[in-house]
């Protein structure tokens, strides 16, 4: 049987696009993960909220390839997906899926700050910076509580931080167009200490860092997520739902 | 996603000047607020089927999230995510409910935790096809919709008005599940076949969710009485049947059930089996023992977490002293 993949012509604006857009289907998929399985109510909802948010960010960024949504969400294999490979990891426990919420929405929010102004990405990322400031907030309230509550959050918050860590260079990778990502560091990294310090943790030291997500080099773990998110348009390739 | 018509205990018959003016006030289709007297079986019988209400919510979010993460389209995937939250949101309000009746949230999350409190039963069957979804939304948030919109004139206050909310999102929901019905339908013999199943699989499930039958339920009476329980089992259902059965007709699907039949002005059904019924509410149903498992996992994998927000919250509060 033919493969169900499609093939796609990337052109520079359509990297950029998906690259913005896998990152945000890959974490709003991993956060809906959670669903049933949050540690209070009122988390249920509030992280069911963000990954609406976020996968509502997606569609509007696969539509302005002017592809269909579907068709790049659900055929396309591993190695065509463009997101950072923090997103796919594993959620990992609450700390984990926090701690990446955090270190991740950071960057979103100053990178859909500085698109504003660009010609593509504009409409989407006044709508998008509104959103992510309040997943920073919300990540960093949590991040604070996780520091400082227990003896055992404040361990699992920094093992979070430290098993994170390597992926955050990824974030800062330069690409073909859009806002420059290497020039949003220094404001990233003065948030994120101040609010690791603020969560009494320590920043872990820059060591070697992962990459290979945007050129469509992922971890083991994206495999098997889009097996699981694909597996009825491949299943019933001619189907409609 | 909402109460189960279940059994109410008999409370003893008050005469007492409080108790006629309590009635009287209910008559007169009062709203009875939560600092007002009340009898204290009216107060238990609340208690109890705000919590079992609130608990369905809860439970039911596990059938349909467990689909979220296979969901077929992107609009598929983020309005279904959106009802699950909605269901999550409905079990917070209703546990606010409750919690006007003078209990705490984490007494009744602990009652349904350690098995002593019941959920509606139609949430220990299992999802098995994307059709589920449909027929969930269609035919269980349909069901929950019969039931509750009699409860938005409910006697007691915050339960009516939790209700009023509540019914909003359920129509929402359920013109959404018949919606994915009416795709699958017009779609491939595939997926024809797989909504014809889901409806199979979840007609008679649908159906005892009104409870037993009047012949059996002997204690509608008082909740009646109470205007906590406004029509009988058997009204609900006949009225829930008499709706759904064209709505299926029209996606040219059949009912599973070989005696449906139109007769004066009425879909006529075939009977129930309350056995099947009796024994999913005692336990066990296909995915009881899941469904209360996943409930006891989350929440013990969260006791660091919400330990952590408390130790947090107190040494802030000791701060600011
Ligand atoms: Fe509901
Ligand atoms: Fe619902």
């Amino acid at each position: 049987m033919a493969t169900t993949s499609i093939t796609l012509d990337e052109t520079p604006a359509r990297a950029l696009l998906l690259a913005r857009a896998d990152d945000a289907l890959v974490l709003g998929h991993r956060l809906s993960e959670w669903t049933g399985r949050a540690p209070l109510l009122e988390e249920e909802l509030a992280l069911a909220n963000i990954a609406l948010d976020l996968i509502g960010q997606a569609r509007a960024l696969y539509q302005a390839t002017e592809l269909d949504e579907d068709a790049l969400a659900y055929r396309r294999d591993a190695h065509q997906f463009r997101n950072a490979l923090i997103v796919e990891l594993p959620n990992g426990d609450f700390a984990v899926t926090i701690a990446r919420l955090f270190l991740v929405s950071v960057a979103s929010d100053l990178y859909w700050r500085a698109a504003v102004a660009d010609p593509l990405l504009g409409p989407i990322a006044a709508k998008a910076e509104k959103e992510t400031a309040y997943h920073v907030r919300h990540a960093a309230e949590w991040l604070v509580r996780l520091g400082d509550g227990t003896a055992e959050s404040h361990r699992r918050a920094q093992d979070a931080l430290d098993l994170l860590w390597p992926y955050t260079g990824e974030l800062f990778e330069p690409v073909r167009s859009g806002p420059d990502p290497a020039a949003l560091r220094p404001d990233w990294e003065e948030a994120v200490s101040a609010m690791i310090a603020r969560a009494t943790l320590r920043r872990p030291a820059d060591g070697w860092m992962q990459s290979g997500g945007r050129a469509g080099r992922h971890t083991e773990h994206l495999g098997r997520m889009l097996a699981e998110m694909q597996v009825l348009p491949r299943t019933y390739p001619d189907a409609r739902w | 996603m909402y109460s189960q018509a279940l059994n109410a205990p008999t409370p003893l018959a008050d005469t007492s000047p409080e108790a006629t003016r309590f009635q009287e006030r209910i008559d007169a289709e009062e709203r009875i607020e939560p600092n007002d007297w009340m009898p204290e079986a009216y107060r238990r019988t609340l208690v109890r089927q705000i919590s079992q209400h609130a608990h369905s919510e809860i439970v039911g979010m596990l059938p349909e999230g467990n689909w979220i993460t296979r969901a077929p389209s992107l609009k598929r995937k983020a309005a279904l995510l959106a009802k699950v939250q909605d269901e999550g949101g409905h079990g917070l309000y209703l546990y606010a409910a409750a919690e006007t009746l003078g209990v705490s949230r984490e007494e009744l999350v602990d009652q349904l935790l350690s098995g002593r409190a019941k959920y509606s039963s139609i949430f220990n069957y299992p999802t098995l096809t994307w059709a589920d979804i449909g027929a969930i939304g269609w035919l269980v948030d349909g069901a929950a919709i019969m039931n509750q919109i009699p409860l938005c004139r409910c006697s007691y206050g915050p339960y009516a008005r939790a209700m009023i909310r509540v019914c909003k999102e359920e129509s929402f929901h359920q013109r959404q599940g018949y919606e994915i019905m009416l795709t699958l339908c017009r779609g491939t013999a595939e997926q024809k076949a797989m909504a014809q199943d889901a409806l199979n699989r979840w007609w008679w499930p649908c159906l005892m969710m009104f409870g037993p039958p009047d012949s059996q339920s002997s204690h509608s009476d008082t909740s009646m009485r109470w205007k906590i329980k406004r029509f009988t089992n058997d009204a609900l259902r006949q009225k829930f049947v008499d709706a759904t059965v064209p709505q299926g007709h029209y996606l040219g699907l059949t009912f599973p059930d070989p005696d449906l039949r139109f007769e004066d002005g009425h879909w006529r059904f075939g009977a129930i089996d309350w056995e099947e019924f009796r024994r999913v509410l005692a336990g066990d149903g296909p995915c009881n023992r899941e469904r209360l498992a996943a409930r006891r996992q989350a929440h013990a994998d969260g006791a660091w977490v919400r330990e952590a927000a408390r130790a947090h919250a107190a040494k802030q509060r000791a701060k600011a002293a």
